[in-house]
């Protein structure tokens, strides 16, 4: 080792590097090592090349046992992470109530985002199970009718037929289907059922991927084939083989069961339908290339790759010259709408797509899952911080006894990483004891994804990121701590580290507030719907959809028959049922018509003896008379329709009627009655005309004798029935269900938001009582002292319920606007709305206040009563 | 269990081949053995360059084996006063190198030209 080389050092930056990733106690042999090299290198090279193999040497101790982060292998952990459960697991006996609190809030909050993420990933999956679901699409038009552009699914038969024939290299499959859900009765012998099913054309098997378990996607290539779903054909032959069975329909004809599919998942548009049949079937094989009619849907699959607009701009071309008058007039306009819109985005303006009301939903719940979610996390962080406080002495002996930051940080995580498991335990539970009853009060099939690898992957996620979040304050706040300070009782938290727990509280009762605002406005929006005049009678009303192709002809025989029994008061048929709108036609001319008027109206045909089965209430003229044979020529109109057409003495009006498929008549009318609910109770009634027509007859009404009871009546009238239709089942519904069953939606929004909000405050004031237990804990002292120095119950009470108090009023001033404006907007989407009365914002702003006063009041009165001496006595 | 394992692996105290030549080297250094020094001795012996990071690293291995302990020593001025560890082999050391010379002696033992048999790859 020569002197003259002890001026030159070994390169700075390398022995930095070195510094930066080594292990501490390594530092000084392994330094010590590398100038002894250095300089016996220098003594034989150059130093060029002293320095490289510096550098060389540097790199070369890049390994595992040299570096910081690795532990060493040998370094027994084992005990002092055991050591760690074990204190982790005291900690939570110790403190029962608060653990409790804890792990059950985080628990429920875990379970609601849950259920809700399960829900919302249903709506989203909605038709994927359909194997053509990217290249299928539904044709739709959009037409023009005073001055609004409407969007609708009701198409000519031609249309399709069109379009299967003309483009074989763009399109693959072409299926019309039948408009309206076709409820059938299909029977093996005496077993039959009402039942809803699909009417197609022969390739719908194939364009809906439907998975046949006997035959194959041909089974509707003859026309009196059927396919049957798997349920339904097991409620049908039971175990015997359904294959060439033959099954009747309508107790009419015979159809040849030619496959068995696998049940369509419930989230399908196709579900409801238990059966596929052929459309020929039911319109005839001679309709299929109609232009007039519009009574029926088109589906059609794309070849792989062929833009659906370009289908498009070919079809408004080539439909055009054979559009009828009215439909050139309205300025109809077709278009492909792609199957994965049609449940969330099927709802248009002006022509234009617009957020659907099923996608506000989405995004409402989805909104409400987090809010539930971020609450319960907040209460945990917000708990375990504060109750952390109350181990910094902990801290500091843990820190006198040589314990090093790096354990204490591991410490609190494991904790907290310990709570966080169990509240996801319980939530697992619980998860699987309400999916029965969320999936009846949403209407899901949803099943429980114990096997989807992307649920256990988001919920482990979760729970490791909740235990981070939450053990992070503890963990490195805590560990901070000078041991000195930490056991004298110093803590320099003060006002300031009580500033994001107030934060968070008051975040947290803005939700809740909220919620209980929302809560009652959806209820009474669904109370202001019910409490709407009906305009005729459901209660004691039967509604029967005869299936039997007898019933025009014996429409007579069976009023005859069920009047002569005394059990029913008043019989009558219709077209269409009297809760639903179906029947829709423009071409209504009268004397004094504004020109620019070209609403359409709601059209039935209706029999003697409707009005009075049905409880309509005329306001002017009269109900059709069987005297009278003019009557054929008189129509009935509601008070809407009067008021549109700007009538001031509507009896006696001439009215033309010009539907485009038969020559105009003229019809005088008769009667006005009260508007009836048809459709949904939340729209406005449409106009509606009622046409004399004995002709189209397929629903019968029957009012019940008011003075018998349903029991007693019943079984009567399904005598009588029996008699007439031998081939037909009762099966009848009571109109008074059929019409509460139109508040379903909302009637499930409103449960699901109640239960959402029960939930939210619960879980809020879980967090509040927690947080009153911990300040009174931590003012022991203080109040002793100030009662022993003569403060009563009551200023101690409302002392320590103050701040709460104050927290929550704040929540009030944020959380009213908020839900002002966003119930505004939910409430635009109807016609018919309640209004936002003041009380309840009121309502929820004192819930709100109540909720916080009665769960602190418990806390601060345990406090208060306490005797002082021994929270003086304490140390 | 996991922990068991690792253990488990942790234990074996075969002897490699490089760790043997680093063993045998500590023996040889004596009160010199200290990573530098012994891999200036393996490059001076065996002609071949390694770095003090592998030989550390080694070193390291072989002390978690238990053949070898260490502790602090001396520090000299080219060593910019830092102190040096020393290694000294243990009884488990020398008895694992024990057992790996009888084994390859054995090994050469048999080996038929030694043994004076002729020598027959073909077997």
């Amino acid at each position: 080792m020569k002197n003259d080389n002890q001026h030159i050092a070994p390169p700075r930056l390398a022995e930095k590097l070195l510094l930066l990733f080594l292990k501490e106690d390594l530092a000084e042999e392994v330094l010590g090592d590398l100038d002894e090299k250095f300089y016996s290198q220098l003594d034989r090279h150059s130093q060029v090349k002293a320095k490289r193999n510096y550098w060389y040497q540097v790199v070369n101790y890049m390994r595992p046992f040299a570096f910081k982060y690795f532990r060493s292998k040998l370094f027994n952990n084992n005990g002092m992470i055991k050591h760690n459960f074990k204190i982790s697991y005291r900690q939570m006996l110790r403190n029962k109530a608060y653990s409790f609190i804890n792990i059950s809030g985080l628990a429920i909050g875990l379970v609601v985002a849950m259920l809700i993420g399960l829900w919302v990933q249903d709506e989203l999956a909605f038709n994927k199970s359909h194997s053509n679901y990217e290249t299928t699409y539904q044709l739709l038009r959009h037409e023009k009718e005073d001055g609004e552009t409407y969007t609708n699914n009701a198409l000519v038969t031609a249309m399709g037929t069109y379009i299967s024939t003309n483009y074989p290299d763009m399109v693959e499959n072409t299926v019309i289907s039948r408009a309206r859900t076709q409820n059938r009765v299909i029977g093996n012998g005496d077993n039959k059922y009402r039942q809803v099913g699909h009417f197609m054309q022969a390739g719908a098997p194939a364009m809906l991927g439907l998975e046949m378990i006997r035959g194959t996607h041909d089974g509707l290539t003859d026309m009196s084939s059927i396919l049957l779903s798997e349920s339904f054909a097991k409620r049908l032959f039971g175990d015997e083989d359904p294959m060439n069975k033959l099954v009747k329909m309508d107790a009419g004809a015979d159809l040849m069961v030619t496959g068995v599919y696998k049940d369509i998942p419930n989230n399908s548009k196709f579900s409801e339908g238990k059966y596929f049949a052929r459309i020929e079937w039911i319109i005839g094989p001679d309709n299929m290339n109609i232009w007039e009619n519009y009574n029926v849907n088109i589906y059609i699959q794309l070849k792989p790759n062929v833009k659906p607009e370009a289908l498009n701009v070919l079809i408004n071309e080539a439909f055009q010259p054979n559009l009828n008058d009215y439909a050139r007039s309205t300025e109809m306009e077709f278009f492909l709408h792609p199957m994965k819109d049609w449940h969330l985005n099927s709802e248009w303006k002006d022509g234009q797509p617009v957020r659907s009301q099923a996608m506000n939903f989405v995004w409402l719940y989805g909104v409400i899952g987090l809010f539930v979610l971020v609450l319960a996390c907040i209460n945990f962080m917000n708990l375990s911080t504060a109750r952390s406080e109350k181990r910094a002495k902990e801290v500091g002996i843990r820190k006198t006894l040589g314990s090093l930051r790096k354990q204490l940080i591991a410490q609190f995580y494991i904790e907290s990483f310990l709570y966080s498991l169990l509240a996801f335990g319980l939530s697992l539970l619980l998860l699987f004891a309400l999916l029965p009853w969320f999936n009846g009060v949403s209407g899901k099939e949803i099943s429980a994804p114990w096997q989807s690898t992307q649920f256990w992957l988001l919920t482990s996620g979760f729970v490791v990121l909740t235990s981070l979040l939450s053990g992070s304050y503890p963990a490195f706040y805590l560990s901070s701590f000078k041991p000195i300070k930490a056991l004298k009782g110093v803590l320099t938290g003060g006002k300031r580290a009580s500033i994001p727990r107030k934060v968070l509280v008051v975040f947290q009762f803005t939700i809740s507030i909220a919620l209980i605002i929302g809560t009652i406005t959806v209820n009474n929006q669904i109370q202001t719907a019910k409490q709407r005049p009906v305009g005729y009678s459901p209660e004691g009303m039967l509604s029967i959809r005869p299936a039997s192709p007898n019933l025009i002809s014996k429409r007579k025989v069976i009023k005859e028959e069920l009047l002569k029994t005394g059990m029913a008061v008043a019989v009558g048929n219709s077209n269409y049922p009297v809760t639903s709108t179906l029947g829709w036609n423009p071409g209504f001319t009268w004397e004094g018509m504004d020109p620019n008027f070209t609403k359409s109206f709601n059209t039935i045909s209706i029999s003697h003896g409707y009005g009075d089965a049905v409880g309509m209430k005329f306001i002017a003229g009269r109900d059709f008379s069987e005297e009278l044979e003019t009557d054929n020529r008189a129509i009935i109109i509601n008070r809407s329709a009067m008021e549109a057409m700007k009538l001031e003495n509507p009896v006696g009006t001439t009215v033309t009627y010009n539907p485009s498929w038969r020559e105009a008549r003229t019809y005088t009318i008769i009667g006005v009655v009260e508007d009836m609910i048809k459709g949904s109770p939340f729209d406005q009634t449409s106009l509606s005309v009622m046409f004399l027509d004995e002709g189209f007859m397929q629903w019968l009404y029957i009012r019940l004798n008011p003075d018998v009871s349903a029991s007693q009546s019943l079984p009567v009238i399904e005598k009588a029935f029996s008699e007439v239709f031998p081939e037909a089942p009762f099966d009848y519904t009571f109109a008074d269900d059929d019409y509460n069953a139109k508040f379903e939606e909302e009637q499930r929004i409103s449960s699901l938001a109640q239960f959402f909000s029960i939930l939210a405050v619960f879980i809020s004031s879980l967090g509040l009582f927690g947080l009153a237990s911990y300040v009174a804990e931590q003012r022991t002292k203080e109040i002793g002292i100030r009662k022993v120095l003569g403060a009563s119950v009551t200023t101690l009470w409302r002392l320590l319920s103050k701040d709460f108090a104050l927290l929550v009023l704040l929540s009030c001033v944020i959380s009213i606007p908020l839900s002002y404006s966003v119930l505004d907007g939910w409430l635009q989407g109807y016609a018919v709305k309640t209004e936002l009365y003041w009380w309840i914002f009121a309502a929820g702003a004192l819930g709100g206040l109540l909720i916080t006063i009665v769960t602190v009041s418990f806390q601060a009165l345990k406090a208060a009563v306490a005797n002082p001496v021994k929270s003086l006595r304490t140390e | 269990m996991f922990y068991n394992l690792v253990t488990y692996i942790m234990k074996e105290t075969k002897l490699g081949d490089f760790e043997e030549t680093i063993l045998l080297l500590v023996g040889i250094l004596d009160k010199e053995a200290y990573a530098f020094k012994i891999a200036e001795e393996f490059e001076a012996q065996t002609d071949r360059a390694v770095s003090i990071g592998a030989v550390h690293s080694t070193l390291n291995r072989l002390g978690d084996k238990g053949f070898l302990t260490s502790e602090m020593g001396a520090s000299t001025a080219e060593r910019g006063g830092r102190r040096k560890r020393i290694y000294t082999i243990t009884a488990s050391g020398q008895r694992a190198l024990q057992e790996s010379r009888d084994f390859k002696i054995s090994l050469w033992d048999q080996f038929p030209s030694l043994a004076g048999g002729n020598l027959n790859f073909n077997i």
